[in-house]
């Protein structure tokens, strides 16, 4: 794990530049076209729900090398009010916020690995990675 | 930057020139919901070419856009959505509701035209 970057996350303008940032990181990491249109998405999803719900947080972006293959680590953070249940809010259709409750299924369809861990009164981490596909 | 919004007959065209923050597309809903009105438009184009990403609020703003539209008499058409966002919104499961699409501009006349021949006959 190597070239962390962190982009506070506290209004809506960070959501824009937390993608472009991904987008920017993940062309790096060696992502093609349609791939990079994913990552960004997934990631303006959890940085809104950031926005939304805990106010404030940050996204992390970290290259994953290894020894066959290439990714992009994205892990969202905040010390917001946490889940109640993460098991409902990894439904299609359900939120709490009043908007299309597509934010946190769909991230984990646009990517190839997603953790969700939240604690009321504590916060939630969400953690994702996608790997490059050699073709 | 806000989006630029043209009137050319009884059309509004709204392009969208670079990334949208949240509150910036809330403020284009807002301003094409009043001009809809002081135009008495019938039809809204939305050109997204320029959009990085079309997300979940992103959809729900458009969608918004041509419902508050079509109660107030006009159609609203999306041109733009690249092959890289379509399978994005199709992988995060957004549906676009009555919101028409076509593929640019031109396109997009032409469905407003058939579309006001159709509401004519009926």
């Amino acid at each position: 794990m190597s070239d962390a970057r962190r982009i506070a996350i506290n209004r809506d303008a960070d959501i824009v530049a937390a993608r472009q940032a991904g987008r920017e990181l993940a062309t790096e990491a060696g992502f093609k076209g349609i791939d990079l249109t994913l990552i960004a998405t997934a990631i303006s999803e959890v940085a809104r729900n950031i926005v939304v719900y805990a106010k404030h947080g940050e996204i992390a972006l970290t290259l994953l090398d290894e020894q066959n293959r290439r990714g992009l680590a994205v892990v969202a953070r905040d010390e917001g009010p946490g889940i109640a249940s993460v098991e409902k809010a990894m439904r299609d259709g359900f939120s709490t916020g009043g908007s299309l409750g597509l934010g946190l299924p769909g991230a984990r369809r646009l990517m190839d690995e997603f953790e969700i861990e939240s604690h009321l009164g504590v916060g939630t981490t969400v953690t994702m990675r996608k790997w490059v596909t050699r073709g | 930057m806000s989006v630029p919004i043209l009137k050319q007959g009884d059309l509004l065209i709204a392009s969208i020139q670079e990334a949208q923050t949240d509150a910036e597309l809330l403020a284009l809903r807002d301003r094409l919901s009043g001009q809809v009105g002081d135009a008495r438009a019938r039809g809204v184009i939305i050109d997204v070419s320029a959009l990085d990403v079309m997300d979940s609020f992103a959809t729900r703003t458009l969608r918004a856009i041509a419902y508050s539209s079509r109660l107030r008499g006009a159609h609203t058409v999306v041109v733009g959505i690249s092959p890289e966002v379509a399978f994005a919104m199709v992988q995060l499961g957004l549906e676009l509701g009555a919101v028409s699409t076509a593929l640019d501009l031109d396109d997009a006349i032409a469905q407003l035209e058939e579309h006001r021949k159709s509401e004519r006959r009926a």
